[in-house]
């Protein structure tokens, strides 16, 4: 094919590209810095190699940290040549002695630099039971050996699906045990797509929020409101979206909520004296990030390096230079207050979605105020009875329609010949959801009920009073 | 309006979607000078529909009312006329996320069936992507052509009326996924293949049966496909109640204790546990060494 060579660009792996590490089942996010030593999975090695090479493709560690593609031969050769098997295991005794390498001759083997195939094929050779081991054994015991010995990285572009993966794999704590089919299905119930208009209000690492960015394609806006000094954007970096996605990217604190609300927000621009007593938290709001953002995230998160200045000889003029960039600062972000204030202010958002460690019923209750009619909201919680809470309160004040209380299952099968089944263990929990479509209010007459019909409204709640007088009869 | 696209007001033309109560509702095809029959009697499009707000409130002739919504595609699932089985939205959410569709996404689809899938995939891909579906079935092919256009997103997709195991797409390497629900995918496994990207890409299989799955799994492994995965996504719906549980008698006492009314939840009696299995690979890109 002609095109082959220049076609190829968009999918290399550039210096500065954010980055999905893979190996098995288990991912990291980082950002390819040609110096940075990189820790994963318990080896170390430099991403410098990988630059120029395409995307998903394989590579060996090797000593020195450094990295080598992996030939696609090399995943094949799988120790397939042993075609001997026993059929049950009524001989095979378990005396610990079956393997003759003792942990020194393993660790030996790898000083020596053999390939994670190589132990494998010795650790095999050198076992007196797998040949009497039946074949699914024999299967079984080598995928197991694999995932030990075997030490390659796959390198991958980033997706929600990768992110959701690695985050629920690795951290769900972080985005409030969200499972990545839960995160699906907000974002589908919400009809997140490209041209609306969507508030997003999460403390998932940026994960809901890079997500709902994703199916938005860089169309339309999206308006991050966020608690404490500053929107956590650490899952957004990683999706390394690129820069004209950020410019449809706007965020509001969410302490400025009743002030907007109220018509009593001030973003007009402010008298650069009094700026620096200013109520904005602007101080805190470089300082809240970090300290939410990077304990424990460094294990899988890249986040920005924070730019100290380092000076401290002219302490004068940097003490001018400070105050000027503060100034500076505070100007910028006193507009983009004003943006996305003035995207609030229409009170016509196209969806909702939330997904927070926060209570969620006053949050719903607030930010469905910004939403057209007709338009889609879904709230995620950790726990049900919070959203038995909203369901209740928008059933109480009227303005929804369709709402509904959900979870879903995931299971995952193994699907192999004759050893088919679901996989002994399964997610317990990926959390609840509250979905509805919004509708007009109707004023003149108390909407606390969600059947539109005139016809008599037959009460949903158990008859208690019937049945306690049948219980007293 | 459009399905890829919001708008604030009712149109001649449009496709609105008739609230009538709780999992009831109607998709109506707005004309001036039309009518539609409701159990709480008739909306007159030109008076109640037409330049109003979707959301809106609009009070039929027998004095009820109903709630009239801007379509989605998740609403159009819920109201759209079956021809086939359909996928709902817990798998098409699923399926989404999954197949890593965004707008700009090229996706080839098969059978197109009643379209419901389709309108999902659409949305997301809007306004640069697009959908390549294939159905067998000549009056079905038909059928789910004039809905896109009537649906304004005709413009978003191909559709062909071909069999998709012989055929195959009618598209080699331009989509980034592929997504099939028919009765045998495994012989369209190989048409899959050619209709990715050269640089790689994703497929999802839809089947009921683990057999199918098996076999599907056996065509995607000998085609070289990678990362295969199985899986079942379960919807659970819960009723939000209030209970009160009636306190026993325990005999004369100082002062009862007051039962106080719990708000709880509910799963239904039934609730359907299988729709089918979604199996997932992705393509690896060509190797050109």
């Amino acid at each position: 094919m002609a095109d082959s060579g220049d076609d190829d660009s968009p999918y290399k792996i550039n210096e500065g590209d954010y980055v999905m590490l893979k190996r098995g089942e288990i991912y990291k996010a980082v950002q390819i810095q040609s110096t940075k030593k990189v820790v994963f999975e318990k080896q170390w090695f430099f991403l410098n190699n990988a630059v120029g090479h395409l995307y998903s493709t394989t590579f060996e560690i090797v000593s020195g940290g450094q990295l080598q593609p992996v030939k696609p031969k090399d995943e094949t050769s799988a120790a397939s040549d042993t075609k001997e098997a026993g059929t049950d295991n009524r001989n095979i005794v378990d005396d610990g002695k079956s393997q003759k390498l003792t942990r020194d001759d393993i660790e030996t083997l790898k000083e020596q630099g053999l390939k994670g195939q190589e132990i494998i094929q010795k650790l095999i050779d050198n076992s007196s039971t797998f040949r009497d081991k039946t074949e699914y054994a024999q299967d079984k015991y080598i995928k197991k050996k694999k995932k030990k010995y075997e030490n390659t990285v796959t390198i991958l572009k980033p997706t929600c699906r990768i992110m959701a993966l690695m985050y629920h794999g690795r951290e769900p704590g972080k985005i409030c045990h969200l499972r990545y089919d839960t995160l699906a299905q907000m974002l589908t119930l919400a009809n997140i797509h490209a041209g609306s208009k969507v508030l997003v209000f999460e403390t998932c690492a940026g994960l809901v929020l890079g997500a709902v960015m994703e199916r938005m394609g860089g169309y339309g806006s999206v308006i991050q409101m966020y608690p404490g000094g500053g929107p956590v954007r650490a899952g957004v970096e990683n999706f390394g979206f690129p820069a004209h996605f950020h410019d449809t990217l706007h965020d509001f604190p969410i302490c400025h909520v009743n002030a907007l609300l109220a018509g009593t927000l001030d973003t007009s621009p402010k008298d650069p004296d009094s700026a620096e007593e200013a109520p904005h938290p602007d101080v805190v709001a470089e300082a809240q990030p970090k300290m939410e953002d990077t304990p424990g995230d460094s294990e899988n998160v890249e986040t920005n390096a924070s730019r100290e200045p380092g000076t401290d000889d002219d302490r004068q003029r940097s003490k001018d230079e400070k105050a000027q960039l503060k100034r500076v600062k505070q100007e910028e972000r006193r507009k983009k207050l004003a943006a996305a204030a003035a995207q609030l202010d229409g009170m016509n958002a196209d969806g909702l979605v939330i997904a927070s460690r926060f209570h969620p019923c006053p949050v719903l209750m607030c930010l469905l105020r910004f939403l057209s009619p007709s338009r889609p909201f879904v709230v995620y919680s950790q726990y049900k009875e919070p959203l038995v809470e909203c369901f209740t309160k928008l059933k109480e004040q009227g303005g929804t329609v369709n709402l509904r209380l959900t979870d879903t299952w995931l299971r995952h099968y193994q699907v192999l010949p004759n050893r088919t089944h679901p996989m002994l263990l399964m997610s317990g929990g990926g959390g609840y959801l509250l979905s509805g479509i919004t509708v007009e209010t109707d004023r003149s007459r108390q909407a606390n009920s969600e059947e539109p019909a005139p016809k008599k409204q037959k009460v949903t709640e158990e008859p208690a009073a019937k049945k306690q007088k049948m219980t007293e009869s | 309006m459009s399905f890829a696209e919001y708008s604030q007001e009712i149109r001649d033309g449009d496709v609105a979607i008739v609230y009538l109560g709780h999992e009831s509702m109607m998709p109506v095809k707005v004309r001036h000078g039309a009518q539609t029959q409701t159990r709480y009697g008739a909306i007159r499009h030109s008076a109640d529909l037409i330049g109003k707000r979707y959301g809106a409130k609009v009070t039929c002739s027998k004095g009820g009312w109903v709630y009239v919504l801007h379509p989605t595609p998740e609403l159009w699932t819920v109201t759209l006329p079956h021809r086939t089985q359909i996928l709902y939205t817990t798998d098409i959410a699923t399926i989404t996320l999954m197949l890593e569709l965004k707008p700009g996404s090229v996706v080839c689809e098969s059978g197109t069936g009643s379209g419901s899938l389709s309108h999902a995939i659409l949305r997301t891909i809007a306004p640069t992507g697009h959908l390549y579906t294939v159905e067998f079935h000549q009056q079905r092919a038909q059928k789910a052509q004039e809905e896109f256009a009537e649906h304004r997103v005709d413009h978003l997709v191909t559709v062909a009326n071909a069999d998709v195991c012989r055929d195959g797409f009618g598209v080699t390497g331009v989509a980034d996924a592929v997504f099939l629900d028919i009765p045998a995918p495994w012989e369209a496994v190989r048409h899959a293949k050619a209709a990715l990207k050269a640089h790689g890409g994703r497929v999802c299989s839809f089947s009921p049966c683990m057999e199918q799955v098996q076999r599907t799994r056996q065509a995607l492994l000998a085609d070289n496909f990678e990362e295969l995965n199985t899986l079942e996504v379960v919807l659970r719906v819960h009723e939000v109640r209030s209970v009160s549980m009636p306190m026993p008698d325990f005999g004369p006492q100082a002062e009862a204790p007051p039962a106080a009314p719990l708000r709880t939840t509910t799963p239904p009696r039934e609730m359907p546990a299988h729709t089918g299995y979604l199996t997932f690979a992705a393509k690896p890109r060509d190797r050109r060494l």
